[in-house]
């Protein structure tokens, strides 16, 4: 080839080279591009005419401005790249905003039910000691809220004043003991349950309202004892109210359970009593102990009722217990009135769960 | 029941605090509610005084200045309004300083210009008496400046128990003081009715018949005649007084505190009173009437039992006297009767008439026909040492003692078996000599006899054990967990109710729990009409009935928060609801033979009102629910149930009519889903209010518990939009069954992503989903479904693909 194209080619090159290096936005950079290696450039031409060129011109011709082209090509693409990322950072430089705005806020999730939060987590204790959860009717015969649970004909807790009725024989159940003689009547022993549910009693105030709930308990095998009941709630006490908490049995009356006790749990609000300023607990009166539910072993004579069913007193024991959902939850987060569990005001619900 | 400890002590003496004995009690079953001191809690600076001078006072009629000595040659000047204060009195002082029981602290004072140093005391004002007309009077030979409290009652500490019904033994100081014996070891005095001042055989012109001898087991009864009715002395009534009862007169304090001393009723009747000397127990007439003695008419029916004279009704049998035979002032000839009553027959009446007195609330539980004499000898000592009484000769004793004492064996075995550790054999005979039960040795452990006021408690083995446990000490127990080496978990349903409480937690509502009583009023306001169970004895109108629906109880709690300023409140409810009719369920053997129980159904409600989202700088104006957002809410829950559902229009009452839908799941009606009728949101205060409620039972069966593997990853799925102009009475689903019936089988999904009406029409954007299990998908396979989707459309629904 000439010397003259040759150099030609060499200059185009630097000269483009120079002149990228140069760009200072990738708008120059375009306009650059479209000057060395637009439809219209130099370079392109020379090799879009290289046919016209005498033959032994043109491999030499051909090659050389097809190398120069590329060169500059890849000069061009880095070049861009480079000044992208360059004017991005400018960009993002203006776009600033006030992190200390709020946030854009999404719909906040909602709260389960402080008694329900507390309904699960007796459930799972239970659950995890081997214990099944089988609910029953609120609207109950007599015959298992009383009759079958040893209580006599004329005991008080039938009377108007302490149940409602529905009909002469079907009321309101007043505990969720009456699943236990039901659960024995569907399912021989051994049995092992525990059944939350709703109960109803004629009573309205800060400490009792005429709806509640309880968790009852059943467990009947052979050898079931009262050391097994003390520590199958001594496990339910530590895992709902910390480990470091004790239990003690203090004898008392149930229809039927017997022997029958209340189960205390040592007080976790104070010391031996008292408040760290040297004030009497509230939650245990000084005491140290509080009172959370009432239990016993199955009295005998309730086998009677469910003897179809493969229960014998001679062979079988159990123990059975109940307690109070609100009075958990009273406890454990300190709600004042239990008349605000069924408000359902969200400052309150919004708290818990 | 109240016991005042220097009562109890007559008969055993712990040697221990109240709180400790409190303590000691409360772990062998006798609860105590509260231990309070009775009269005076600080001793100090009550003493005994003498009155040297009396003067009027100079600027008050009815004042007197005293100048009282108070030992050691001190002399106050005290002054006093008692009309009796004298010179030479022995009196009670509480001087400056002094602690009074109500908590007053008691200062110098002047009254009217006169300064005085304390206050001359009457019964009242330390609790041994009611008393306030006149200062006490001491005795002469008690010396000025002598604690009070050496010689009066003036305080005592008093535990108030909680006896539990099957213990009606305990409602009895010397009940308690077994009770005490037992739980601390500390000797126990004999009883008081060991010595029994009369005789027995008949008393002239009384004669006692018993109609039915099963109401009345025994009745006793002895005369006493030459009574004096007059107060009684100081210490019975600071008895009376610390537990709790108000002296009246001599005669009435004795059979309260017989009554306080061995928990047996008594009544006195003035028997000059008692027309022809007779007393008869009868069953009454039905509609019979008599005045009781609180002036009160009272209606009998032929289930309840009066006590008759020769004129007809005197009283209601061991329920309450009547006016008639009442003691008074001038009564000198009291016969004191001391009976037994069957406890259910005398509880039901005092039930039917409402009226629960002392005396009935004891027999009730049903008392040992023992006691009755045991009440009577007592009160025999009483009349003749305090009311000057002679002793009519002779007793009327009409039935006798209960059943003869059962003996039932105690067997070592048993005993460790149920309480999970051995009490030894000699432990055990101990602890039930010590509840005075009968105790003798037999092969297998000890043959136990019970003593007649543990008759209707122990009854069996079981009942021994109980015994044994509670004096042995609970606190010996160990703590085991059964090994019964059984697993247990949640039900499937039991984990769907907590999955959809959890979704709806997410999804930004907060749970509620409502009532499941309302008034009857609520289906009004609802304008549903469903039958309900209504209660016999609601606590009041508006608890009266048993909801049908969550739907009033979730109103009220919406209204509740939007009441307190609360403008965007989502909650919903999972509870049940109770239909009049019979349940579905398989009866039990006790259900097929009694009333039917309602139908009891747990369902699922939300209901939201206000904005969806919180409004923010960015956004200040969010959209507020409406039937969409609940219906959003709706497909969250149902999703997380892994439930297919559809809805069709629906027409409940309490829903607007244009925005009102049921929900179908398996093709059955599950509930209900739109926005509240403004009709009804007003009566409950509210504006738009959208929401929905689903029957648990007819959405739960439905849930896919345990879902199958399907390949939605080996290939891609093609999407096409399509948009259609239909009908504009053309519904989406219609649109959406027809493109999946004419979509062929490669067609997974149609899902409605746009609309837009004009005049007469809507237009419909569907979003068509291919898959192919085993291939990925060509343009060319699906363009032949596409085209019979247009066609299908447009034959089924006159509709056009949109340009
Ligand atoms: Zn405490």
């Amino acid at each position: 080839m000439s010397t003259a194209t040759a150099d030609r080619i060499a200059a185009l090159r630097a000269e483009g080279e120079a002149a990228v290096a140069a760009a200072a936005s990738t708008a120059d950079l375009e306009e650059i591009r479209v000057r060395f290696l637009g439809r219209k450039a130099e370079l392109p031409n020379l090799l879009r005419d290289v046919g016209k060129l005498p033959p032994e011109e043109r491999g030499p011709v051909g090659k050389g401005a097809n190398q120069a082209r590329q060169a500059l090509q890849a000069a061009v693409d880095a070049r861009q790249a480079e000044l992208e990322a360059v004017e991005l950072e400018q960009r993002l430089a203006a776009d600033v905003v006030d992190v200390t705005l709020p946030g854009t806020p999404v719909t906040p999730a909602g709260h389960l039910h402080i008694l329900t939060a507390t309904r699960r987590e007796i459930e799972d204790v239970f659950v995890g000691l081997g214990f099944s959860v089988v609910e029953g009717p609120e609207i109950d015969l007599a015959y298992y809220n009383f009759d079958a649970l040893n209580h006599d004909p004329s005991h008080p807790a039938r009377s108007l004043a302490d149940t409602f009725y529905v009909a002469d024989d079907v009321v309101l159940r007043t505990q969720t003991s009456p699943m236990q003689v039901r659960q024995m009547e569907l399912q021989p022993p051994p049995l092992y349950i525990i059944v939350p549910g709703r109960v109803y009693r004629p009573d309205n105030d800060a400490t009792h309202t005429p709806q509640f709930h309880q968790v009852e308990g059943l467990a009947v095998d052979e050898n079931l004892t009262l050391g097994d009941l003390q520590g199958t709630l001594l496990a339910f006490a530590r895992a709902i109210f910390g480990d470091d908490r004790e239990v003690r049995l203090r004898p008392h009356f149930f229809p039927f359970t017997e022997p029958s006790v209340e189960l205390d749990v040592s007080c976790f609000n104070c010391k031996q009593g008292f408040l760290k300023d040297g004030s009497r607990c509230p939650l245990c009166k000084g005491t140290s102990w509080i009172e959370i539910l009432g239990a016993g072993m199955v009295d005998p004579n309730l086998y009677g009722y469910v003897a179809e069913s493969g229960y014998d007193p001679e062979r079988h024991q159990g123990f059975a217990w109940g307690m109070g959902i609100e009075r958990i939850a009273f406890l454990k987060h300190g709600v004042p009135d239990l008349r605000m569990f069924f408000e359902n005001d969200l400052r309150l619900l919004e708290q818990f769960g | 029941m109240r016991l005042p400890l220097f009562w109890l002590t007559d008969y055993v003496d712990p040697g221990m605090d109240a709180s400790k004995l409190a303590a000691r009690l409360a772990m062998t079953g006798t609860e105590v509610d509260r231990v309070h001191t009775h009269g005076v809690s600080a001793l100090e600076n009550f003493v005994v005084g003498r009155v040297l001078e009396r003067e009027q006072h100079p600027d008050a009629d009815r004042l007197s200045v005293c100048q009282v000595a108070i030992g050691e040659g001190d002399v106050s000047t005290i002054v006093c309004g008692a009309p009796n204060v004298a010179a030479g009195q022995t009196v009670g002082v509480a001087l400056p300083g002094s602690v009074m029981p109500d908590g007053t602290r008691l200062k110098k004072a002047k009254l009217r210009g006169v300064p005085s140093n304390g206050m001359i005391l009457a019964e009242d004002e330390v609790g041994i008496g009611s008393d306030h007309a006149g200062i006490m009077v001491l005795d002469d030979d008690l010396v000025p400046g002598t604690p009070l409290a050496q010689v009066l009652p003036i305080s005592t500490d008093v535990l108030e128990l909680e006896i539990t019904p099957n213990r009606p033994d305990c409602l009895s100081v010397y009940g308690v003081a077994r009770e005490v014996h037992a739980a601390t070891g500390a000797p126990l005095n004999p009883p008081p009715w060991m010595e029994d001042p009369g005789t027995p055989g008949p008393v002239e012109g009384v004669t006692v018949e018993v109609q039915d001898a099963e109401f009345c087991p025994r009745f006793t009864a002895r005369l006493f005649e030459d009574v004096k009715i007059g107060p009684s002395p100081r210490w019975l009534k600071a008895r009376l007084m610390a537990a709790g009862q108000r002296p009246i007169n001599n005669v009435v304090d004795i059979t309260n505190y017989v009554m306080l001393l061995t928990g047996q009723p008594l009544h006195a009747f003035n028997f000059d009173l008692v027309a022809g000397g007779k007393l008869v127990v009868r069953r009454a007439g039905q509609g019979e009437q008599m005045t009781t003695l609180d002036d009160q008419v009272r209606t009998l029916d032929s289930s309840m039992h009066l006590i008759d004279d020769g004129e007809g009704p005197t009283s209601i049998a061991g329920i309450m006297g009547g006016q008639r035979s009442e003691v008074r002032e001038d009564t000198t000839r009291v016969l004191m009767e001391a009976a037994n009553w069957h406890g259910p027959t005398l509880q039901r009446t005092s039930q039917k008439l409402g009226l629960r007195t002392e005396a009935s609330g004891r027999f009730e539980k049903g008392l040992p026909p023992e006691q009755s004499m045991w009440g009577t000898i007592v009160a025999t000592q009483l009349m003749l040492e305090l009311t000057g009484a002679r002793l009519a000769p002779g007793t009327i004793d009409v039935g006798g003692e209960g059943p003869a004492p059962k003996t039932i064996r105690l067997r070592e075995e048993k005993v460790t078996r149920l309480l999970g550790t051995a009490v030894p054999i000699r432990e055990q005979a101990d602890i039930l000599e010590a509840l005075e039960f009968d105790v003798h040795d037999a092969g297998d452990g000890l043959d136990v006899t019970v003593p007649a006021f543990r008759r209707n408690d122990v009854t069996r083995e079981v009942d021994l054990i109980e015994e044994v446990a509670r004096i042995w000490g609970l606190e010996k127990l160990p703590a085991t967990i059964p090994g019964h080496g059984m697993s247990a978990r949640l039900t499937p349903e039991q984990r769907l109710r907590r999955r959809a409480g959890d979704a709806l937690v997410g999804a930004g509502f907060s749970e509620a729990i409502g009532w499941s009583f309302q008034a009857p009023e609520m289906a009004r306001r609802l304008r549903i009409d469903d039958s309900a169970v209504k209660l016999r004895n609601p606590l009041s109108e508006d608890l009266a009935v048993m909801r049908t629906t969550l739907l009033g109880s979730l109103l009220t709690s919406v209204r509740h928060n939007t009441a307190r300023g609360a403008e965007d409140v989502r909650l919903f409810e999972k509870g049940s609801v109770y239909f009049d009719r019979p349940h579905r369920r398989e009866p039990t053997a006790a259900e097929a033979r009694s009333t039917p129980l309602p139908d009891e159904r747990m369902h699922l409600a939300a209901l939201m009102t206000g904005r969806i989202r919180p409004a923010s700088w960015g956004d200040g104006n969010p959209p507020t629910a409406d039937f969409f957002a609940a219906k959003g809410v709706l497909e969250t829950v149902l999703g997380a149930l892994r439930v297919d559902f559809t809805v069709v229009r629906g027409a409940d009452p309490f829903l607007h009519p244009g925005r009102a839908a049921r929900v179908l799941v398996g093709g059955e009606d599950a509930g209900w889903l739109g926005e509240i009728h403004p009709g009804v949101a007003a009566e409950f205060g509210l504006a738009r209010v959208a929401g929905f409620e689903l029957d648990f039972g007819a959405v739960l069966p439905h849930a896919v518990v345990a879902p199958h593997y399907e390949d939605l990853t080996s290939f891609p799925a093609i999407r096409q939009d399509l948009a259609f102009w239909v009908p504009a009475d053309r519904t989406a689903s219609e649109l959406v069954e027809v493109v999946r019936g004419a979509g062929g089988k490669l067609l997974k999904d149609v899902r409605v992503f746009d609309v837009y009406a004009r005049e007469g029409q809507t237009s419909l954007a569907v979003r068509l989903e291919f898959r192919a299990g085993d291939r990925t998908l060509t343009d060319d396979e699906i363009s032949p479904q596409r085209e019979k989707i247009v066609k299908a459309v447009a034959e089924k629904l006159e509709g056009e693909l949109r340009g």
